[in-house]
């Protein structure tokens, strides 16, 4: 078990779901619930003021007028209908026009007021217990009687809240095996996402420490895009790891000979009875270690530009301002050379992303080359266009071809005069450091090499 | 140990309503459980129903009172009306008064596995049993009728009362539906079943037969040849006095039979609800349901002894139960109630 580190684990993804679908399910099955509730209500009171309403439209077809007086035969079909509610008390009255009460219970509540309709329905108590009720008006017009004859009956809410009861038990069933489906195939889903992420953390476990190459996994898209970052990450530490490792070679490779010639000369030296002979070797030898001192500080400022790559943060820039602090840099050494720079710049700021210090680093690299290699007149100067670059010109001839092809591959010889070519290679990781490119090029007599970068044109 | 007092109430003695006709008081006086039961039922036949119940609870006592089924049904829902149960159980073969009752809220409810055992149509919201089953039966007298003459259906009996010199005219007999609440719900039941009751009681009318109120004295007269034929006689009695008397023949009418179940109830707030629920209970049991049967109480027609009752034809397309539901609120409806009496009054005159 690998240590955890700095890695906190918190609630699993499983639990997190698995709570995100049961808060959705309780609240859903509360709605459900209320709805249902509600929903069985309403069906079961339709269905049972139909059932009041057919009982009172019986009872109002068994009124007749005998010598002026309306009198009920009261239908047994109708309590016969009122008996499919089978649990519950009913409660009856027939009023006449005056409002007296023909037949049934005087007891039985009236609605608040009759409209012009022929029924109304109503709420009411039947001896304490709550009751719905039903007014119907059948009107007469006859010689001897004539008026409206209310028909009043109710019943108690037994089997109202049965059946509401009954329809909300059923809808919760659905909604559990509703619920339940919906809780085992979330399971699954989120157990199939997550499949994933103990592989990646197998095949990185299971890795040599030097393998820095990308994991190739399928993964759904959001674990995927973590997997990209990982990948560039591990790229990123490739590379770091890769120039390091060409650094040491490199450092090793250009620092043996100019370090076995010393040795060579301090022995000579060391031999050497004649003084006069021994001043000439004394002073090749401070030739040489100068020139050592020259190869450190190339090699140093390349290991400086390598790390800068990965690590500065682009900000926006003038290239003129760079252009500047080149030459303010390199101003002691042309002074000694007594060979003078021109700058060559506009008025008009060149912007570019990139780091200051590396592409100053790059500049003072191809100053010192036209120093070194080229003829004077030496410019150095800042265009702007498609692409930002920043060009050293010269009257010289340029390097030999073949390195004019690969600008800085590799610096083996020494060049003339202590030039060992890192000066190039550091260009050319610069350039490249910032999406850009060495241009070289003959122009009217005249070695131009310029280091390109994506512009940002106003 | 059983400690029995009757006391015999003359019904003369007060002509007001609400007058018990018989009390009787079973168990020890000192009892911690003391049961108050008010029934239709005539004492003598429900005796040993309740020795037996008594003989095996020493603590409990039962005071039995016999009234006519109106006063029954006012006394009760007087006392629902002012909140307050005078009786623990209620008994009453006038079940359209025990409907009502129970629909307006007077009675106890209670379920036990005994009243599971009823079919729907004996039990009402729990609150109401239906405890025995009793055929209403035709009653004649054996010696005077040629087995000719045997009334086995509606039919029969008005062809006998058809001819204008008919010697059945003024010696059927039948209930008061006025007087007598079981009459009542007896006639109105008929009206229901059949078109024949019309004719019926327009034949009984025009043959001047005879309305009149108690079980026992029709039967009594039957058996002394006064009256030929008792119409809708309850057939727990019959049964029990034709068992004694030769002359008296019990027939089921073919054309179909009213099945009775006398109803019983536990008031709503009774001082003795327990115990008159252990009493329901056992009414209701095997051992309680055996006893019923011994007095008549529960009759299964076409079974056992054949001779004591006569039936023709199949049982199961005869019989019409009378079930316990709100339909027979129509029976207590004041306008139903005037138009049906106007009939019976235009039936006969004589009465009034």
């Amino acid at each position: 078990m690998p240590d955890p580190g700095g890695v906190r684990a918190t609630l699993s993804l499983k639990s997190r779901v698995a709570l995100a679908v049961g808060s959705v399910l309780v609240l859903g099955g509360a709605v459900v619930l209320a709805t249902a509730l509600a929903y069985g209500r309403q069906a079961a009171r339709e269905a049972y003021d139909r059932l009041l309403i057919g009982a009172a439209a019986d009872i109002a077809t068994a009124i007749s007028i005998r010598n002026g007086v309306a009198l009920v035969d009261m239908p047994v079909s109708a309590f016969e209908l009122m008996s499919l509610a089978p649990d519950d008390r009913i409660q009856y009255r027939v009023v006449g026009p005056n409002g007296t009460t023909l037949t049934g219970d005087p007891a039985t509540p009236l609605p608040d007021a009759f409209p012009g309709t022929e029924s109304v329905f109503y709420d009411g108590a039947f001896g304490g217990e709550p009751a719905r009720y039903v007014a119907l008006t059948r009107r007469f017009a006859e010689r001897s009687f004539s008026g409206p004859v209310r028909v009043i009956i109710g019943h108690t809410l037994l089997a109202r809240r049965d059946l509401a009861r009954s329809i909300a038990q059923n809808a919760l069933i659905v909604l559990g095996a509703a619920g339940a489906v919906m809780a085992l195939f979330a399971w699954l889903a989120v157990s199939r996402a997550l499949r994933p992420l103990p592989r990646i953390s197998d095949a990185l476990a299971a890795r040599e420490p030097t393998d820095l190459t990308p994991l190739r996994l399928a993964a759904p898209k959001e674990v995927a895009g973590m997997l990209t970052a990982l990948n560039g990450f591990m790229a990123r530490l490739d590379r770091q790891s890769v120039a390091t490792g060409k650094l040491i070679t490199d450092a090793a490779h250009q620092l043996r000979t100019p370090v076995a010639a010393i040795r060579v000369q301090a022995q000579l030296a060391a031999s050497e009875s004649d003084p006069a002979r021994r001043d000439r070797i004394v002073a090749r030898i401070q030739d040489r270690a100068a020139g050592l001192g020259r190869l450190l500080d190339q090699l140093l400022s390349r290991a400086m530009i390598i790390h800068r790559a990965d690590t500065a943060p682009a900000t926006r820039l003038d290239l003129r301002d760079v252009a500047v602090e080149i030459v303010e840099k390199t101003d002691d050494l042309f002074v000694q050379a007594g060979v003078e720079v021109m700058l060559d710049i506009s008025d008009r700021p060149v912007e570019v992303t990139g780091d200051a210090l590396s592409l100053a680093e790059a500049g003072k690299n191809l100053l010192t080359n036209a120093l070194h290699h080229g003829q004077p007149p030496i410019r150095l100067g800042v265009t702007n266009g498609a692409v930002a670059s920043l060009w050293v010109s010269d009257c010289g001839p340029g390097p030999p071809w073949d390195m004019a092809q690969t600008p800085g591959e590799r610096f083996a010889k020494s060049g003339v005069g202590g030039g060992s070519g890192i000066g190039l290679a550091i260009v050319r990781e610069v350039a490249e450091g910032h999406g850009g490119r060495i241009a070289m090029r003959h122009s009217e007599g005249q070695f131009v090499v310029a280091l390109e970068l994506p512009g940002r044109p106003e | 140990m059983i400690r029995i007092a009757v006391l015999l109430v003359c019904l003369w003695q007060s002509a007001a309503a609400q007058t018990t006709e018989l009390t009787a008081d079973f168990g020890p006086a000192a009892a911690a459980r003391t049961i108050v039961l008010r029934s239709t039922t005539d004492l003598a036949v429900l005796r040993p129903v309740i020795e037996t119940y008594v003989a095996a609870r020493p603590d409990t006592r039962i005071v039995y009172e016999q009234w006519g089924s109106n006063d029954l049904y006012s006394l009760t829902a007087v006392d629902c009306r002012n909140g307050r149960a005078g009786a623990d159980l209620v008994i009453s073969s006038a079940a359209h008064h025990m409907i009502d009752l129970v629909n307006e809220g007077c009675a106890a409810s209670y379920a036990s596995d005994a009243t599971a055992t009823l079919p729907p149509q004996l039990t009402w919201r729990d609150q109401l049993w239906g405890v025995t089953r009793e055929p209403v039966v035709v009653v004649y007298n054996r010696d005077l009728l040629t087995p000719e003459e045997v009334p086995r259906s509606r039919f029969d009996l008005l062809d006998l009362l058809r001819p204008t010199d008919s010697r059945f005219a003024g010696r059927v007999a039948t209930y008061d539906i006025e007087e007598s609440g079981l009459g009542f719900l007896l006639a109105f039941s008929d009206s229901l079943e059949a078109t024949t009751f019309g004719g019926l009681m327009e034949a009984f009318g025009r043959s001047g037969s005879i309305a009149t109120c108690c079980s026992a004295e029709i039967i009594d007269r039957v058996a002394s040849g006064e009256y030929l034929i008792a119409y809708n006689v309850l057939g727990s009695y019959a049964l029990q006095r034709a068992r004694q008397d030769p002359r008296l023949a019990v027939l089921a009418p073919e054309d179909y039979t009213l099945i009775l179940s006398r109803a019983a109830m536990i008031p709503a707030g009774s001082a003795g609800s327990g115990a008159a629920r252990d009493l329901l209970d056992y009414l209701l049991s095997q051992d309680g349901r055996a006893m019923l049967e011994a007095q008549d109480l529960i009759v299964r027609l076409g079974e056992g002894d054949g001779s004591t009752i006569e039936v023709f034809g199949p049982v199961e397309t005869l019989e019409r139960p009378v079930g316990l539901n709100p339909t027979l609120l129509v029976a207590m409806d004041t306008d139903k109630r005037e138009i049906f009496i106007r009939r019976w009054r235009d039936a006969f005159p004589q009465l009034h």
